[in-house]
């Protein structure tokens, strides 16, 4: 996180008005957005009023943002202080901003810095002519382009220490210079002109409607094995390798995917295993984001601890090293993110929103839980006139507790016993969709249910 | 290699104009009202049958989520956000696409709002992006010019485009911190559920694509969804950017096929390595937030989800990274720690105390200026962050770090070595600040 700070009260002007095109330009913004939703264009408004100010935004702005937007001022100014493109302090004519992120940093961005710390001193200050201000920031995505700084709105690539001089000579002496590459690129291609996109049909218009012919085919299946070209290929290709889409993420990890819960759901399991459940419970930790911590996981990759166990070096063919054995051998990173298990949940989650919109605005609780789970059995009453205090349940507070006895659940066991579509149904009756699997209520009451105490 | 005829950004490079007129000759717009008459349940079949993973780094199959929609309105509106606020390090793919492409970019948008009962698009466009913003903004105003969007078009269904300027902030990349900015909040990422396919944009559902996996959308439709299984492996398919940058002769973008080889990659389309193979250290193949991969494994792996998966790394925003032997790999990674100490959004503790934590040990280690066993410490530390946040900055500032620490150790305990060998009057001190 960036400290930011408004500038101090001696630099900061009286007032701040739109101007009255500004102001006009601020009412197509806020014509963006719903009825009620004017606070989305705060960030353009923001941007606006930094404009009109010479590049930097005043207490004042700020306040006037809010007023027009309806906002209150604190809200603003949060947004402010947030976004790292809003200078809170006044900036020089032309504000330099040195991209210094790895690609850039590993490409000369280092050099960039030194010149201009050596021509205007530290980051964040105006030169004594008013005319610069510098401070690295990070990646501007143009890395391809590497190194870059991005002067007021335009991106300069492809820099040099000295073509970067050049260049600040030229802007403040106010000759024109070029925006985008230094060195003559055109854009992000290779320097020298790039060996792809060059057949010429791509752009004179010859392929316009040529895909018609896949649909013309397929309207005419008796025609199927006339099938030339593209479409004869790839579909032929498709049909011995269908290659479906995998709900898993391209987050790293070390799992195989067929272990996920999405692939369980899918193959009709329960989506996560008892025992994983108990093992989280144990820990109490969530499984989605642990179980490649588990020993058995060790197998998958080539990892030192597997190598050593199969007696082979643990620093492998690598070797530049010689690497001793460590206690701790370091694993791989696992799924985080859109990991396996949010997908099964997200897929759940879309099914249930599907069920319920199906129904009349006006069902009760209990007709919309119905329409997506099974209730779970309950009790008349407490066995033996003595019900488990539910609330130590993380997650479950005296109302929820009230209401589950209603349902007539009284016992950890009980609570311990829902299978899937009880867990929707409970989920969906007591609208907390979500929260039982997050929370892990089931687990929680293996555990508190379980005898020897 | 993949033929130019199956390229589907053919003005990656700016040569053409980005114009209507000059996109139509190229296949945009070519026939939109015909694949929207196909109805919504083709198009999502179609988008599944591709096997289209999205672009954003996550690598979540598309047609999937699309389908995670509801099917009928209840009431609410739907939208689609569309997440051009690209920042992760080494990826500028999607600014291509919106300079040069964004005609395919708006008839994607059109098309997957029809697939999920939206009648709403905003693009979400980080705040850097100014000139991007221009030239989109501009093809839209061309779209709503030619009647080719709007609420009464040529097409005969109801459609807006909005285009949402940012104002700088990584986090925002992040599909539920984007959705928080765009209602004019601090980007702050939502616990998930609600999934934003329920509860999204102003609590309607909404669902957030990156800017290619939308733009390639049109062009799959019309060629079907199993030309674009054909290209690249199982369930890797079709094309993808590559944003190659680093010590390569000739570093670009370029249109591959998944699974193209690192080596093929660098040497067909990047005029090859910097001072030869020999000198390659190693590759951030998914940009800055996948662990890296030294040069003996990634010289020769396929560029796709799975194999780098099992590499221990990811393909992310295949944001390939190229470092020779001449770089620091220790203050480089300690430059990435940097990057996500600046960007977290300060929300959840363990990423707001972590990052800044981890940076100044790396920070230290970069110099030697540290003692061995703490080497084992921060890789307990960045277990503890990983997995533990709201979204996944934290595990992204982890993973760096973890695979410095895994394929560099002995050039770290080197340094330290170095270090303690030369008489300095402060004491080393310890992590615990």
């Amino acid at each position: 996180m960036a400290n930011r700070r408004l500038a101090p009260a001696s630099e900061q002007p009286e007032s701040f008005a739109f101007s009255p095109e500004n102001a006009a330009w601020a009412k197509t913004q806020i014509a963006k957005y719903p009825e009620g939703r004017q606070a989305s264009a705060v960030i353009s408004l923001l941007w606006k009023a930094q404009e009109q100010n010479g590049g930097w935004l005043p207490r004042a702005a700020i306040e006037a943002v809010a007023a027009e937007l309806g906002m209150p001022n604190i809200r603003v100014l949060e947004v402010a202080t947030f976004y790292t493109m809003f200078a809170l302090e006044p900036v020089g004519r032309f504000w330099i901003q040195v991209c210094g992120t790895v690609p850039c940093d590993s490409c000369g961005a280092r050099g960039l810095k030194e010149m201009l710390e050596a021509r205007l001193g530290p980051p964040g200050h105006v030169s004594a002519d008013g005319n610069f201000s510098w401070l690295e920031v990070e990646c501007l995505g143009a890395c391809c382009n590497a190194p870059m700084v991005q002067i007021n709105q335009d991106y300069y690539e492809d820099l040099t220490p000295e073509s970067l001089g050049t260049l600040m000579d030229d802007l403040a002496a106010g000759r024109p210079v070029k925006v985008g590459s230094q060195i003559g690129r055109q854009a992000s291609e290779p320097q020298g002109g790039p060996d792809t996109l060059t057949d010429q049909t791509l752009f004179d218009g010859s392929r316009i409607g040529a895909w018609r012919k896949r649909f013309e085919d397929t309207a005419k299946p008796e025609e199927q094995a006339a099938k030339t070209g593209e479409a004869a290929s790839s579909e032929q290709q498709a049909a011995v390798n269908p290659k479906p889409a995998k709900p898993d993420a391209g987050r790293p990890v070390e799992r195989t995917v067929s272990d996920a819960p999405a692939q369980r759901a899918a193959e009709g399991e329960t989506p996560v295993k008892p025992e994983d459940r108990a093992d989280a419970a144990e820990r109490g930790r969530s499984t989605a984001k642990h179980g490649a911590a588990r020993p058995g996981d060790a197998d998958v990759l080539d990892s030192p601890a597997k190598r050593i166990a199969e007696g082979e070096p643990a620093a492998g063919e690598q070797g530049n090293q010689e690497t001793p054995q460590r206690d701790t051998v370091p694993q791989q990173p696992d799924a985080s993110g859109a990991s396996a298990g949010e997908v099964a949940a997200e897929a759940e989650e879309a099914r249930v929103a599907g069920a319920l919109a199906a129904l009349p605005q006006d069902a009760t609780p209990e007709q919309k839980a119905n329409a997506v789970g099974t209730r779970p059995p309950g009790l008349d009453a407490a066995r033996a006139g003595r019900p488990d205090d539910l609330t130590r349940i993380r997650g479950i507070d005296p109302d929820t507790s009230l209401r589950l006895n209603g349902l007539g659940i009284h016992h950890f066991d009980q609570i311990a016993a829902w299978a899937r579509d009880e867990i929707t149904w409970v989920g969906t009756y007591l609208a907390v969709p979500g929260r039982i699997d997050r929370e892990d209520w089931v687990g929680q009451a293996k555990a508190l249910s379980a005898p020897a105490q | 290699m993949l033929s130019d005829q199956d390229r589907i950004f053919t003005n990656l490079y700016g040569l053409h104009s980005p114009g209507l007129e000059a996109a139509k000759q190229r296949g945009a717009w070519d026939g939109t009202k015909f694949l929207l008459e196909q109805g919504r349940d083709w198009i999502i079949e179609e988008m599944k049958a591709s096997g289209l993973r999205g672009r954003g780094g996550a690598g979540f199959p598309t047609g999937l989520k699309w389908s995670f929609m509801p099917k009928k309105s209840d009431g609410r509106p739907h939208y689609l956000v569309v997440n051009a606020d690209e920042s992760e390090p080494g990826t500028c793919k999607d600014r291509e696409i919106m300079r040069h492409d964004p005609h395919l970019l708006i008839e994607g948008c059109m098309l997957a709002c029809f697939a999920m009962g939206a009648h709403a698009c905003y693009i979400y466009i980080r705040g850097e992006y100014v000139a991007e913003k221009h030239a989109l903004q501009k093809a839209v105003d061309e779209a709503y010019e030619a009647r080719l969007v709007g609420q009464s078009n040529v097409h005969d269904f109801p459609f807006d485009i909005y285009v949402h300027h940012g104002a700088g902030a990584y986090i925002c990349g992040e599909e539920t911190a984007l959705i928080e900015s765009l209602e004019g909040k601090k980007g702050m990422p939502r616990l998930k559920p609600p999934f934003p396919a329920n509860m999204g944009l102003y609590g309607c559902p909404t669902t957030v694509n990156n800017v290619e996996s939308i733009a390639v959308a049109g062009t799959i439709l019309r060629r079907g969804g199993a030309w674009f299984a054909g290209l690249g492996g199982k369930n890797n398919t079709g094309t993808k950017l590559f944003c190659v940058s680093g010590h390569v002769n000739r570093p670009c973008n370029v249109e591959a096929e998944l699974g193209i080889t690192f080596r093929e990659l660098v040497d067909r389309h990047c005029g090859g390595m910097r001072g030869g193979w020999d000198n390659l250290l190693c590759s951030i193949p998914g940009g800055s937030s996948v662990p890296l991969v030294p040069a003996d494994q990634i010289i020769d792996a396929k560029m796709d989800f799975d194999t780098l998966r099992g590499l221990g790394s990811g393909l992310g925003t295949a944001a390939v990274i190229v470092l020779d032997r001449s770089t620091d790999i220790v203050a480089a990674i300690t430059r990435i720690s940097y990057f996500y100490k600046h960007e977290s959004c300060g929300q959840c503790t363990p990423c707001r105390e972590g990052t800044g934590w981890m940076w100044r040990v790396m920070q230290r280690m970069t110099e030697g200026r540290a003692q061995k066993r703490e080497i084992d410490m921060l890789f307990e530390v960045t277990k503890q962050i990983e997995g533990h946040t709201i979204c996944a900055l934290g595990s992204a500032a982890a993973w760096p770090i973890q695979g410095l620490i895994k394929h560099f150790r002995p050039e770290i305990e080197k340094r330290i070595d170095r270090y303690t060998a030369n008489p300095h009057s402060d004491p080393i001190p310890m992590a615990a600040e």
